[in-house]
Formats: C-alpha cells, structure tokens, sequence
C-alpha cells in the first residue's frame, strides 16, 4: 500500500515538475528578442498583415507568380487600424503570434518607436535606402538614436472631396478651381457650409464630426503632448478645435462614427457633400459609393495643408525570416510598387521617385469626374508642413480618447462634461 | 501461476529501481522491499493489476482534465496574480521590478472601473435573472402534452446553436440608433426612438435581450430535464388532493427541481459577470470602450481594454482580473448561503 502510494506521488510530483519547467522555459525562450532565423526556400512563404486596403493585392500576385523570385507571399488584410492594433499590441508583448512584416499606422508610429517597444522591432536601416523617402515619412519611422523600425508606405496629403451635383444643387460652384477658393480657411469652409445645409436641408456639410477634428488636429503644433513628451491636453490649440467641433455638430455634422455602419449609408444616401480627403480615401468613397455619379476632388485644404496618415511596415524581432521580411519591405516601398498601390487604393507614395513619376503621368480619374488626382495630391503635399503636429508617444492613444469625446458630443452630451470625461482618462494613461 | 509470481515481482521491482541506476541483481528483491513484500498474501500479476485498476485507474481517467486545467487555467491564474505585483512598461519583453498593490489601487480608483462594475451588475440584473425565470416556464410548458414536444424543446435550443458574433451583429442591426428595426417599429407605433447606443439603462437592455435570447432556451432544457425527472405519482396525488395546475407547479415541482435550479443560478451568474462578446460586438466606438462614456463596458472588457493601455497594461489588467474573480466568488458565495438558508427552511 504504501509503496503504491509513494509511486503515485512520484507520478504526481514529476508531471506537476515537467508541466511547471515546460512551461516556464516555454515563456522564457518566447520572450527573447533572438529568434532563430530560418531561410526560406522557393516555395515557403513570408507573411504580411495589412489594415484597410493597402493595394498590395496585385502586386503580391505578379511576385508569387514570377518564378525568380526567392519566396512566396501572403497577406492577411484586416478591415481597421483600430482592431489590428490591439492584436499588434498583444502579439507584440506576448512575443509570438505575428507575420514576418506588419503595417503599421502613421499616427500610431510614435508609440512603437518608444523606448522598449523599439527593441521589437528589426533595425531595417539600409544606407542604400537614404534619400528614397520624403524626409518628414522616414524620420516619422525611425527612433530617436536612429534605427530605421518602418519603411513608409504613403503619405496622407490631404485635398478636400466634394459632391458636385449636391453643390449644384445648393446653387454653389461646382468646377473643382472654383470650389477649391471656398475652401481657404476653416471658417470659409464653415460658412460655406452653412450656406449649403439652409438650401439642402437634407444634407449636411461634412461626413462626421471626428474627420474635421483630425483635420484641424493636423494643423495643431503640439495638441497632446509638449516637445518632451509630457502630456498636456489643457492647451488652447486644441480647446479650439474641440470647441469648433462642437459648435458646428448639430448644423453641420452627420454626427456619424467614422468607419460605422451609419457613416457608411451616408455615402450612397447623400448623407453629406463633402470630407477631408486623403489619397487613401478615394479607395474608400469608390468602394462605398460605387454608383453615386458626383465625385469630385478640390486642390485646396482648409487652413493650409495637412496630412492625415500614411502608414510604414515594420518586420517584429519574433519573425524567423527577418532578412526576407526586409527585402520584401524594401520591394513594396520601391518606385513601382509604391506607384502601383497608388493606382489601385489610392495610397500616395512617400516614395520620392514615386511622387515624380505620377505628377508627370497626370493621369485623370473618370470616377471622380477625371480630377487629375497625382497632380493634386503632389500639390497638397507641398503644402503639408512637415511637422505638425508634434506626435508623442501617447498620441494614438489620446486621438482615440478625444475622438470619442467628440462622439458623446455628437450624441448629445454637453461639451463640457464630455470634456471633463476626456481629461479624466487621459490622466489615467499614466 | 503462483510458481512464477515471486520472480515476476521481483522482475517488477527491478525495472523499477533499475531507473536511479542502483539496480540489484535480477530475481533478487532489494533489502528495503523485502518486510513489505512478505506481510500482505503474495498476489498474482493479474490480481495486482486488477487492484491496481481499481485504486489508481480512476485517478488516471480524471487526469487528463487536470493536467489541461493546470496548464490553461491554474497556471494563468496564479501568474496573472504574479503579474499584478510588478509594473511593466508597455511592448516590453519582461516585467519591470514590484510595486506592490499600486496596480490594484489604480483599478480601484478608476472611475472607468467602477462604471464597468455597474454596467456589469446592471446587464447581469436584466439578463440572468428574468433568464432563469423564463425558462423555468418555458420548462413547465414544455413538460406537458404538448403535440409534437420534441419540435418545440429543439427550437427552444436553436439560438443557443447560433454563433455569439453572428447573433451580436444580428441584434446590432435590430438595435441600430437610426436605421435599425427596433427603432422603425418604436416610432411606426408613434413612440419615440431610443438611443441604443448612448442611453445607459437602454443599451443594457439591448445586450440583455441578446443574451437571454440565446442562454434562456439552454436553460430551460436543463429545468425540463430535472422536470421530467419528477415522479408523475406526486402530481396524480395533488389533483386527486384537489391541487390547481398552477398550485402543483408551485408546490410539487419547484421545490423537486431545487438542486439544478441552483445549477442552473450559479452558472448563469458566473457567465452573466463574464459577459464580452455581446457588448464587445454591439460597441459603435471605434476605441471599443463600450460606448463613448462607457455605458455598456463590463469588467470583462475593462480587463481586455487594459491590457492594451499605454501605461502598466498587462499588470493593471492582471489586477483587475483578480478583481473580477474575488467579485465572482463573492457572488457565488452569496448564492450558495441564500440557497442553504431557503434549503433549511423547508426542511425545517
């Protein structure tokens, strides 16, 4: 009997040993940032992620599809930034779980690039790569000792799209260098508005509160976070913009969520006329609104210029094919590739080369009443300030707070108490 | 056979000893072994093994399951409590040096926190409690002569087949603040609309609904079965006694289907304090904070959302997860004291 009993506990004792060593060794090796790397043959493949639509599809096509080429591709495309950054930010701390090479937003960049977050990331700093990027793009992904952690992808110069027939309605202008003068500063855009919304009652002005906000944000110098990273919300550059905001969101706004299903219906039931418009939104008007007839772009911003994203790919420390991911990420943000996901999503090259061949190439776009969008957003991009505004390392995550305070203000709560909500959790961040 | 068992014993013994490489010589019992072997009647291989089957052979069958349980659930949760100890920075690779319960007291005072812990109760009040109710009489019902019973228990069971995002996005539709369907018929009728969505007790309701909708006929399937279990001589006395329909229900069948409607209670209220899918998915803002002011973000959402917060994110997630944990079992405890108490009362 005893003997029995010692043999059971015997039992026990080493399955719990083994379990606890297994798994604790199991973690420890995840959490290493040198990952044992494995070459990939013809017919392995490299994997990538993506939000929204890069216009990568054809490009990885024609790559699997040349037999030259060392690997295969494949990518997973995620429909939103917002949802793919928590599974980027997850996989990142639990160490495992990514593809080689993940996309990562403009806006969100500056936390990644954050001390300890950085060392997640390959150093992809390539001397042959210098001058290929316009320099604002590069530096944006590099860190402050500067390791290269992303190649960018596009730039987000932002130009203004309007529904002609809808301004034809409101008996505006609707030839695209007439209606670019209504749009100088911020306050002719708001008055115009107005305008419009007292003769198209059924219509408003812009498509959603939280597009304007990140517009003028865009404009701001430091609206979060002042030069040494400290966060300060309580600063008028950006009271000013949360107050205009507010101000004109029962008049002017279709008090939509940017990306929600309402937002989306507006689109094809002229739910508004126009919105800030970067590159990357053409896709995303022609793939909402496949047959409202109407479309236009205005070469003017509000304001100035502004630029509303662009995003970098990066290659996580956790890949086995680092080598691979950073030749397959200098592929993509090349001339052609980078011209290439432009005529398919939009997306405007922060490639320099890139920039040069579609302003000489002019090509018009019979969907949006063949505006010639290169020549466009080359000229919205010249008038991009390079700086503005200052992104922190908390930037993305306080953009998401104020947007959603603009959203209770859409809803109906009072602005100033939405407002007090809006520091209270930004004081928590820390 | 009894010839041959002391040296297949002996074989036994050194195959076992022979592994820590001091093995004696074959057929040769060690030392140590040799009292113990002696006293008890010398048993067949066979019969050793059959007893062998029967002492140890039960705990290998459960074995698998604690094995798993070890290393998906005890391990977790005793690490997670680790983890809430020590700070560490966000995308770092390991944890930063102990800070005690400053992760805990964050939690505890965050206003996020206690509108979540709200919410929570709040949903749980709107679902679990009308859900067992509910399907307490969809259970009576179903234990009559009804004409084609099996049809109408599988159609109770239906929703619980349907995947929780499929029917989240379902009811997200039916509820959506201006082009959904509850709002068409609310003002066809001439009533007002409701904002789903930014209305506090109103979007608790919405993801109640989604939920009870889905649990209520699963619960109602584990009732009827305790149901039927119910002696049919008990009702036959009761009406002879003169007893109404609704007075047998009341006397005779609720006080026999105690034990799983206490099953069924605990259950629900765990799963009710656990809820995220439903809300996660009916959330409209983009930062999935469960509405802009955090009208509908439960506790389970408030531990998902934390972990991926700019400072502290997997400690202060793992505090609030112990939190949620010490509140389930409070709960549970609560449960298990009310139900003893009307247990005792009965009896008495």
């Amino acid at each position: 009997m005893r003997k029995n009993l010692s043999w059971r506990k015997g039992l026990a004792l080493g399955a719990v040993a083994t379990l606890v060593v297994g798994v604790t060794a199991a973690c420890g090796s995840s959490g290493g940032s040198d990952t044992a790397q494995k070459s990939l043959g013809k017919n392995d493949t490299l994997t990538i992620t993506t939000f929204g639509d890069f216009g990568y599809g054809d490009l990885i096509k024609q790559w699997n599809a040349d037999p030259d080429r060392p690997f295969k591709v494949h990518e997973t495309q995620i429909a939103e930034w917002d949802t793919w950054k928590q599974t980027l930010t997850s996989d990142l701390q639990a160490g495992t779980g990514l593809t080689d090479i993940v996309a990562i937003e403009g806006d969100a960049m500056p936390q990644f690039l954050a001390d300890g977050a950085s060392d997640q990331f390959v150093d992809l700093s390539d001397s042959s790569l210098d001058n290929r990027w316009v320099d604002y793009k590069a530096k944006a992904g590099q860190t402050i000792d500067g390791k290269q952690i992303g190649y960018p992808t596009d730039a987000g110069p932002e130009a203004v799209c309007y529904r002609a027939d809808l301004f034809k309605k409101a008996g505006l202008p609707t030839d695209r260098a007439q209606v670019a003068k209504l749009f100088d500063t911020w306050d002719d855009y708001f008055k115009t508005g107005q305008e419009f919304v007292k003769k198209v009652p059924g219509t408003k002005w812009y498509d959603s509160s939280g597009s304007i906000a990140q517009a003028m944000l865009n404009q701001a110098k430091y609206p979060f976070q002042t030069k040494d990273q400290k966060v300060d919300v309580d600063n008028p550059d950006l009271k000013q913009v949360y107050d205009t905001v507010a101000k004109y969101a029962d008049t002017l706004s279709t008090k939509a969520v940017q990306w929600s299903d309402d937002w989306q219906a507006n689109f094809t039931d002229n739910g508004f006329a126009t919105m800030p418009c970067p590159g990357w939104m053409f896709a995303n008007i022609k793939s909402s609104a496949p047959k409202v007839k109407g479309w236009d772009i205005a070469d003017a911003f509000p304001g100035g210029g502004g630029n509303w994203g662009g995003s970098f790919l990066a290659v996580p420390t956790q890949s086995k094919h680092q080598d691979e991911a950073k030749q397959f990420a200098n592929w993509l943000t090349d001339q052609a590739q980078e011209v290439g996901a432009f005529e398919k999503a939009g997306a405007y090259p922060a490639n320099i080369a890139a920039e040069e061949q579609l302003s000489k190439s002019a090509k018009p776009d019979p969907y949006f009443n063949n505006a010639p969008t290169a020549q466009i957003l080359a000229n919205r991009a010249k008038a991009v300030e390079p700086d503005l505004p200052f992104k922190g390392d908390k930037y993305s995550d306080i953009l998401g707070l104020f947007q959603t305070a603009i959203q209770r203000v859409d809803e109906g709560k009072s602005p100033e108490s939405s407002w007090k909500t809006f520091v209270q959790a930004v004081s928590q961040l820390s | 056979m009894s010839d041959h068992a002391p040296a297949t014993v002996g074989g036994t013994g050194r195959t076992s000893t022979s592994r820590s490489g001091q093995a004696p010589p074959a057929g040769v019992p060690s030392p140590d072994h040799r009292d113990m072997r002696r006293t008890p009647a010398r048993l067949t291989l066979r019969q050793r093994l059959s007893r062998w089957d029967m002492k140890v052979s039960p705990y290998l069958y459960v074995l698998p399951f604690f094995l798993v349980f070890l290393v998906i659930g005890l391990y977790p949760m005793v690490y997670t409590g680790y983890l809430s100890f020590f700070s560490w920075p966000r995308f770092g690779a390991g944890h930063g040096p102990w800070v005690g319960w400053e992760n805990y007291s964050h939690v505890l005072k965050d206003p996020v926190f206690h509108k979540a812990f709200w919410n929570t109760i709040g949903i749980f009040m709107l679902s679990s409690v009308p859900q067992v109710i509910v399907a307490t009489v969809v259970a009576a019902l179903l234990d009559t002569n009804l004409r084609g019973r099996t049809w109408w228990r599988m159609s109770v069971l239906l929703p619980f087949v349907v995947a929780p995002a499929a029917a989240a996005l379902i009811f997200g539709a039916l509820f959506a603040d201006k082009s959904g369907l509850v709002n068409d018929v609310l003002s066809g009728i001439g009533l007002p609309t409701v904002q789903w969505h930014a209305n506090r007790p109103a979007s608790w309701l919405a993801i109640a609904t989604m939920v009870n909708w889905r649990w209520t006929g699963y619960n109602a399937l584990i009732i009827l079965a305790a149901m039927q279990a119910i002696p049919r001589d008990l009702y036959e006395a009761a009406s002879i006694d003169g007893a109404s329909r609704v007075k047998q229900f009341l006397f005779v069948t609720l006080p026999s289907i105690r034990p799983t409607m206490i099953f069924v209670i605990i259950t629900s209220t765990i799963g009710g304090l656990q809820i995220f899918t439903e809300p996660r998915l009916f959330d409209t803002n983009l930062q999935h904070q469960g509405g802009s002011s955090y009208e509908y973000q439960t506790l389970t959402m408030y531990v998902f959302n934390t972990a991926n917060s700019s400072t502290n994110p997997y400690p202060r997630a793992a505090a609030a997860a112990w939190i949620l944990f010490l509140i389930i079992v409070a709960f549970a405890l609560v449960n298990f004291a009310i139900t003893r108490a009307v247990q005792k009362r009965s009896h008495a």
